[in-house]
C-alpha cells in the first residue's frame, strides 16, 4: 500500500505534527538535530523547527533529562532522546527521585517525554539490546509505553507528549523498520493506559506488548493451524498504569493465560501481572499463570547467544501447549 | 576569560570598606534582618526540634546566613533560585515565610507541601510576578544545577529577562549531575549563577578528600565559565560578587561559577556532634568570624546606625518568629488518606490497599468458587 508508513516513520510523523501544532514542543538529545539521530528518528526536524527547538547536547543523560525537567515546570514539553534506551540507566536517580516525585511534593508537573531505541533481536550486545522498563514501572508517578505497531507508535507518541505527566516511550528497534501501518486520517491519538487485543481467541490468552507481540501472533497462528488452539494475544500497549480490566477480561474469557515479554526474568512486569490474576482472579484459572521471559542473562551479542536467550516463537508455542493440556 | 580568584580571608577581618555602595542604607538594614531572622528562626527551630515537635532532621546555617542572604538579594522578584539545605536564608529572601518553613519542619497537613515533604524542601515557582521564584531542592545532591539548567533554558527560549541561580555545597561538586549540569549550562550559554558553598564540610567530609583541585573555582577554566572566590562571611562582599555574576548573566554572557569560603559550625544535621572536626576550629570561627558579628560592626562604625535601630529590629523579628510559631503549633496534621492524592494528573486519587479500605470482612474465606476442594484423584474422573 503506498500511503503505509513504518514503525520509526510513524513516531516522526508524531513529532512533526505535535511540533508544529504546539510550540511549547522542543526536542533534546544527542545528535539529534544537525545528524537525525543514531536511528534517524529526528530526521529533518532542525531543518524546519531550527536549532533552538531541536538541541544536539552534550552526552548528559542527567542534565538533558534534568533540564527537560525545569523546562517542563516551566510550561513547556520537553521531548528527549536517549540516543540507546540502555543510557537512560545514567539518568535513573533524575527520573526517579526528581521527575516522578515533582507533582506529588511539590505540586510542579513534568509534562515530558523521554523517548528511545529499546529492545533486542538485533545483534546489540549488552548496551544496545536493554529493556529496562520494569524499574521505572516500579515507581510512581511515572507513566510507561511501549508500541507494537506503527499505528500505536504516532498515536501513543502524540498522547504522550500531551501527557501532563512524564511518559517513558520505549520504542523497538527491531520494529522501526520492518513493522508498517497506514496512519488514521486525522488527529491521531492513541489514549495511555489502554490496552488492545492483538488477535481473538478462545483457548488461551497471551499478554505481552512491544516486539513480542508479533511473536505472540505467529505463535497463535501456528497453534492454530497445527493444534487448532484458539489463541488471545493482548498487546498492553502502556505497561504503567496497566489497563487491569483488558487483562481480568481475557483471563475471564479463556481461563489460561501465559506472559510474554523480551525483558528478562527475575522482577519482569510478567511477575506483576501475574500477581494481579492472582490477587483479582484467582477462581477463575484454569492453570497457573506461565510466563516466557528473556533468561537472567545480560544480552550476548553472537545471534546463537542472542536468540538463546531472548524468548522465540518456538518458545511460545511450547509454553502455549504445555498451557492448554493443563 | 580566566577565573578571578579573589582569595578570601577565612577568619578574621572586617568587611572590606568599599562594598556595597549600589546598596541604599535601607537595604542594607534589609540584610542584617534577614541574617538575624535566620538565625532567629533557626534557634526556634532548635528549640522546637528538643520538644519533639520537629518531626525529623533539623538543619542549621549557623555561622553561614552572610552567604545565602547576600547572595539571594542580588537577585530581582522574576528571578527564579534554588536553595541547599543551609540556604533557609535565601529562601526567606525570596519570599518564603517563617510560618511556611515551621510548618514544613514540623509536618503540618497546611505546610506548603502537605506534609510530604520535609524541612525547607520546597518552593514557589512558576510566572514571574505570580510566583516568589524558588524552586525546591531534593535530597540527591547536584541534581538541581540541571533542573535549573533547565529552567533557566526557558527564560533564554522566551526571551525573557530572567536569571538563574542555585546553590551547592562542596560535596555536590563531586556529583555526575553537578558536572553535566554545568557543562550544559555553559554550553548553552544560559543565565545560570552557580554558588558553591565551601563550609569545610560535606556531613564528615573534608573539602581535603571530596576534591584533588587547589580551590573549587578553579573548575570553573575547566566549564569554560566564569568563576570568582570570595569571603562568604562578609554580607556585602558576597552582595557584590553575586551582583557581578547576575549582571553577566542577564546581560547574555552565560554562565558563572562563584565560591563561598564559609564555615559549617553545626554539625550535618542537630544529631551530628561533629567528632571529626579539629577541636577549637568552631570555637574560633564563631568567636572571629561571625558573618553577623562583622557586619553589625560596620553597620555601626561606618553606617553609623544607631543600636537601638538594631535593637528594634531584633524585637520585631522575635515577635514575628513567635507569632508564626503559634500560627504553626496551632495548624493540623494531614489526614491520613492524603498520602493517596496527587501522584498523576489525571487520576486525582489512587485507591487505597483493601486491607486498608472497604474490606467486607464478612466475605472473607467465602471467595472459593463451588466445588474446589472437593475433587478427589482416587476417585478418577480427571483429564
Amino acid at each position: 500500500m503506498s500511503n503505509e508508513i513504518t514503525y520509526l516513520e510513524a513516531i516522526r510523523e508524531a513529532l512533526f505534527e505535535e511540533m508544529e501544532r504546539d510550540p511549547e514542543v522542543f526536542m533534546l538529545g544527542e545528535d539529534i538535530g544537525a545528524f537525525g539521530g543514531a536511528f534517524k528518528v529526528t530526521d529533518g526536524l532542525m531543518a524546519k523547527f531550527g536549532e533552538e527547538r531541536v538541541i544536539d547536547s552534550p552526552i548528559s543523560e542527567i542534565a538533558i533529562v534534568g533540564a527537560a525537567a525545569g523546562a517542563s515546570h516551566m510550561g513547556m514539553r520537553p521531548v528527549v532522546e536517549m540516543q540507546f534506551i540502555d543510557f537512560i540507566a545514567n539518568a535513573y536517580d533524575m527520573l526517579t527521585n526528581y521527575v516522578a516525585t515533582a507533582r506529588y511534593r511539590a505540586f510542579l508537573p513534568c509534562p515530558m517525554v523521554v523517548r528511545g531505541p529499546s529492545g533486542g533481536y538485533v545483534r546489540g550486545g549488552p548496551f544496545h539490546s536493554q529493556n529496562p522498563e520494569a524499574g521505572f514501572i516500579h515507581t510512581p508517578g511515572l507513566k510507561v509505553v511501549y508500541p507494537a505497531t506503527a499505528e500505536d507508535a504516532k498515536g501513543l507518541m502524540k498522547a504522550a507528549i500531551r501527557d501532563d505527566d512524564c511518559v517513558l516511550f520505549f520504542e523497538h528497534k527491531y520494529l522501526y523498520r520492518r513493522i508498517k501501518g497506514v496512519m488514521p486520517a486525522g488527529d491521531h491519538v492513541v489514549p495511555i493506559g489502554k490496552a488492545r487485543t492483538a488477535r481473538e481467541g478462545n483457548d488461551i490468552s497471551i499478554i505481552t506488548y512491544a516486539a513480542t507481540v508479533h511473536k505472540a501472533v505467529e505463535a497463535a497462528e501456528r497453534l492454530q493451524a497445527e493444534d487448532g488452539l484458539s489463541v488471545e494475544v493482548i498487546d498492553l500497549r502502556t505497561l504503567s498504569p496497566l489497563d487491569d480490566e483488558a487483562i481480568f477480561n481475557t483471563v475471564r474469557k479463556t481461563n489460561r493465560v501465559m506472559v510474554v515479554h523480551e525483558d528478562t526474568r527475575t522482577g519482569g512486569i510478567a511477575g506483576e501481572i501475574t500477581a494481579r490474576i492472582n490477587e483479582s482472579c484467582f477462581a477463575f484459572l484454569d492453570a497457573p499463570v506461565l510466563r516466557v521471559t528473556a533468561h537472567d542473562i545480560p544480552l550476548p551479542y553472537a545471534p546463537a547467544l542472542e536468540d538463546f536467550v531472548l524468548p522465540q516463537v518456538d518458545d511460545i508455542v511450547l509454553a502455549s501447549r504445555r498451557l492448554a493440556a493443563w | 576569560m580566566p577565573p578571578k580568584a579573589t582569595r578570601a580571608a577565612r577568619k578574621g577581618g572586617s568587611v572590606t570598606p568599599h562594598l556595597g555602595e549600589q546598596l541604599t542604607r535601607e537595604q542594607k538594614l534589609q540584610l542584617y534582618y534577614w541574617m538575624r531572622l535566620t538565625r532567629t528562626l533557626e534557634e526556634r527551630l532548635v528549640a522546637l526540634y528538643r520538644q519533639t515537635k520537629v518531626v525529623g532532621g533539623l538543619f542549621r546555617s549557623l555561622g553561614q546566613e552572610a552567604d545565602a542572604v547576600g547572595s539571594c538579594f542580588a537577585l530581582e522578584q522574576r528571578d527564579v533560585m534554588s536553595p541547599l539545605i543551609r540556604n533557609m536564608g535565601a529562601m526567606l529572601v525570596k519570599g518564603a515565610t517563617p510560618v511556611e518553613i515551621l510548618k514544613q519542619y514540623m509536618a503540618k497537613g497546611d505546610s506548603p507541601t502537605r506534609g510530604r515533604e520535609l524541612n525547607i524542601h520546597f518552593g514557589d515557582l512558576g510566572e514571574a510576578g505570580k510566583t516568589r521564584g524558588f524552586l525546591g531542592q531534593i535530597s540527591p545532591l547536584g541534581d538541581m544545577v540541571p533542573v535549573m539548567a533547565g529552567v533557566t533554558m526557558t527564560f533564554k527560549m522566551r526571551r525573557q529577562d530572567r536569571v538563574g541561580l542555585v546553590y551547592v555545597g562542596d560535596g555536590a561538586t563531586s556529583t555526575g549531575a553537578f558536572h553535566e549540569g554545568i557543562n550544559f549550562a555553559g554550553v548553552q550559554r544560559l543565565p545560570l549563577v552557580v554558588i558553591v558553598e565551601n563550609n569545610g564540610y560535606a556531613y564528615s567530609t573534608p573539602t581535603a578528600k571530596q576534591t584533588a583541585a587547589a580551590q573549587f573555582v578553579d573548575k570553573a577554566i575547566g566549564y569554560g565559565v566564569y568563576g570568582e572566590q570570595v569571603d562568604g562571611n562578609d554580607v556585602l562582599a558576597v552582595y557584590d560578587c553575586t551582583k557581578r555574576a547576575v549582571d553577566r548573566a542577564r546581560a547574555g554572557e552565560g554562565v558563572s561559577l562563584l565560591e563561598f569560603m564559609t564555615f559549617r559550625r553545626k554539625g550535618h544535621a542537630e544529631h551530628d556532634n561533629q567528632s571529626y572536626v579539629k577541636p577549637g576550629e568552631v570555637e574560633q570561627w564563631a568567636a572571629e568570624n561571625d558573618p553577623i558579628d562583622r557586619y553589625v560592626r560596620v553597620l555601626l562604625d561606618r553606617e553609623k546606625v544607631g543600636q537601638a535601630a538594631l535593637d528594634e529590629i531584633d524585637a520585631r523579628i522575635h515577635r514575628e518568629v513567635d507569632e508564626a510559631t503559634d500560627i504553626a503549633e496551632a495548624s493540623p496534621f494531614p489526614q491520613p488518606h492524603d498520602a493517596l492524592v496527587g501522584v498523576y494528573g489525571d487520576r486525582p486519587t489512587e485507591q487505597p490497599l483493601w486491607y486498608r479500605e472497604g474490606a467486607d470482612v464478612s466475605s472473607l474465606g467465602k471467595e472459593r468458587a463451588e466445588g474446589w476442594g472437593t475433587w478427589d484423584a482416587s476417585k478418577g474422573g480427571s483429564r
